[in-house]
């Protein structure tokens, strides 16, 4: 068949939505978006990776990562760093994302704060000395700063990357 | 499957990161284990030394979909420790503020993570754009749903995650009455499209029993999420502050989380919107029960899947009870009452969307945090969700590998459990190797 009679899927952008420690306000956020933008993004935007949403996910050719949360331990740090070979761009998503706190609260603790409670679940659970923000373990492109997330920014950000790839 | 090992890597639609793994000898389990990955914060021990002032507000940050009950049991629980008694106008505002949560969250957790099982499909990305489609209809009735939750709470309390407005004693900013019109009727709008979600869910024919025991918050007075004592099936009841010593913790080595039994029989049980349909049916708000009552003769039920019916009827409820809120309310000019700081413990007990939690304050003499724990409803929830799969496991064997996987999922998202809330300390007095 010549290839002008293919039927012509317009290109979308293509994205993951991921979360690492945090309270995940920034995808509940997300979700109340979602009330009034879900059918226009639909129209441009391919959601390949929200475990959030859907079962069937795939980190493959990820245009933009958005990726809300701290990291807490070694096993999360391979997780991003896994998440940023398979994207193009990655956008720092709320104030644990990209400050590290509140979630990396605990890098203050004192030896006082540090009982038996706390260290059994740190060695059970291999937590690393320190909760980093993401850009301590990757290359983050962007910032959507806010607890939650700045929801103007997160558009701003958005449309910032559809017109990059030219999808509007 | 007859034997073997099952896993899934990460439950998905649901608030968190778990996983669950069944290991499967001669047509029996013989091993499940359902695993909660979040890694925790450790925020009850990050409180401790700072001034209450900010701890509230900093403590709603446990969990993002249910903020608003973090906020208000640590609000409860250090007014309870300053002897503070918040007056009337505060306790109809909170209320109203916890309804417009109720309907939010229920309706994220039913809509955008049960509905595509009921419909058969991955996901709410996969509906149909056509406005004939059901399924359409039904995601943009969520839309409607949530977003008239999200304008009461921007309306009261000044956002829906993390709120500013509410704080010690009472409220920073009155809300503004000329805007309580307007969203009385926005719930009214949104009703009939509660009930076409109810009769979804009511249609629903799945099903998983259990004998369970129930425990919820009960009022004398009326359906009610903020006050009461905590009830259990056998009509034993705890004030508040006695909840702590009602439990017994146990750890569970490969999950995140600590789980709970009754300390006196070590049994399971379950908290959330089931156990408070089972327990408090007869005091849902009369105008629910008149538009419903075909749907209430499910109840009380021992069928997990109908904690989903029963968040439905949850959201009819809190949108009669916040007409009448906002019908009645008169709004005065008060400011937050302050008064000195002084030592004391206090218990702030509050059914979240999932369940019962529990924010317990101990305050020094200069206002200081000095101790405090927090119980959150999924950790609760956590043995009796393995008990249950248990049984469904055994009871399914027949069935092959990806159903088994689809079910268990479906029964896990059943209980809306959040694993953001499930990893925050703790009641551990021992350690079990």
């Amino acid at each position: 068949m010549p290839e002008q009679n293919l039927p012509t899927t317009p290109k979308k952008l293509v994205v993951g939505w991921f979360s690492f420690t945090c309270c995940e306000g920034c995808t509940i956020l997300l979700s109340e978006l979602f009330n009034d933008y879900l059918v226009e993004w639909k129209k441009v935007v391919e959601f390949r990776h929200v475990k959030t949403l859907k079962t069937k996910n795939e980190l493959r050719d990820l245009d933009v990562a958005f990726v809300e949360g701290a990291i807490s331990s070694d096993s999360q740090a391979e997780e991003l760093k896994k998440i940023r070979e398979n994207s193009k761009f990655l956008v720092a998503i709320g104030a644990c994302a990209c400050t590290g706190r509140p979630s990396a609260s605990r890098n203050d603790f004192g030896d006082e704060a540090l009982n038996y409670k706390i260290l059994w679940h740190f060695n059970q659970f291999e937590y690393t000395d320190t909760v980093r923000k993401l850009d301590e373990v990757v290359k983050v492109d962007d910032q959507v700063p806010g607890c939650p997330m700045n929801a103007e920014i997160l558009l701003k950000v958005l449309e910032k990357y559809l017109k990059q790839f030219q999808i509007v | 499957m007859h034997s073997g090992d099952l896993s899934i890597d990460t439950i998905t639609k649901i608030e968190g990161a778990a996983g669950l793994n069944v290991t499967i000898t001669d047509g029996k389990v013989t091993d499940l284990k359902f695993i909660i990955k979040d890694y925790r914060r450790f925020y009850p021990q990050v409180v401790k030394g700072k001034p209450i002032a900010g701890v509230p507000s900093f403590l709603s940050r446990i969990c993002g979909t249910c903020s608003v009950s973090h906020l208000f049991a640590a609000l409860e629980a250090i007014e309870k420790s300053q002897e503070i008694m918040v007056t009337e106008q505060t306790k109809l505002l909170r209320r109203l503020a916890y309804d417009a949560l109720m309907i939010r969250d229920h309706a994220l957790h039913l809509y955008f993570f049960v509905l595509p099982d009921v419909l058969g499909i991955d996901s709410i990305l996969d509906i149909s754009d056509d406005e004939s489609d059901f399924g359409h209809q039904l995601l943009h009735d969520s839309f409607d749903i949530k977003r008239v939750g999200t304008n009461i709470s921007n309306a009261i309390i000044g956002a829906a995650i993390h709120a500013p407005i509410p704080t010690i004693g009472g409220f920073l900013k009155q809300p503004d009455p000329k805007q309580f019109p307007d969203l009385i009727n926005q719930l009214e709008k949104i009703r009939p499209q509660v009930i076409r979600g109810i009769k979804v869910f009511f249609d629903w024919k799945a099903e998983l029993k259990r004998n369970s025991d129930y425990l919820c918050l009960r009022n004398g007075g009326r359906f009610d999420f903020l006050e009461g004592e905590i009830v259990n099936t056998d009509g034993k009841r705890v004030p508040e502050k006695d909840f702590y010593n009602f439990l017994k913790s146990v750890i569970i080595p490969y999950s995140q989380a600590e789980g709970y039994v009754f300390s006196d029989t070590h049994e399971d049980y379950l908290v959330g919107s089931l156990a408070r349909l089972n327990l408090c049916l007869d005091q849902l708000h009369p105008r629910t029960r008149a538009d419903i009552g075909q749907y209430l003769a499910f109840f009380p039920s021992d069928n997990i899947y109908d904690n989903n019916l029963a968040q439905a009827v949850e959201i009819l409820h809190c949108i009669d009870d916040a007409i009448d809120i906002l019908e009645t309310i008169t709004i005065a000019d008060e400011k937050p009452i302050k008064l000195p700081p002084k030592p004391g413990v206090g218990v702030g007990v509050v059914e979240a969307p999932r369940g019962i939690l529990y924010h317990m304050a101990k305050v020094d003499g200069k206002g200081n945090i000095e101790d405090y724990d927090v119980i959150v409803p999924t950790s609760q929830n956590q043995i009796n969700i393995e008990n249950d799969l248990k049984k469904y496991f055994n009871d399914n064997l027949d069935k092959d590998k990806e159903t088994l996987k689809l079910e268990a999922e479906r029964i896990i998202r059943s209980y809306d459990p959040c694993m953001s809330c499930a990893t925050n300390f703790l009641k551990i007095d021992w350690i079990e190797e």
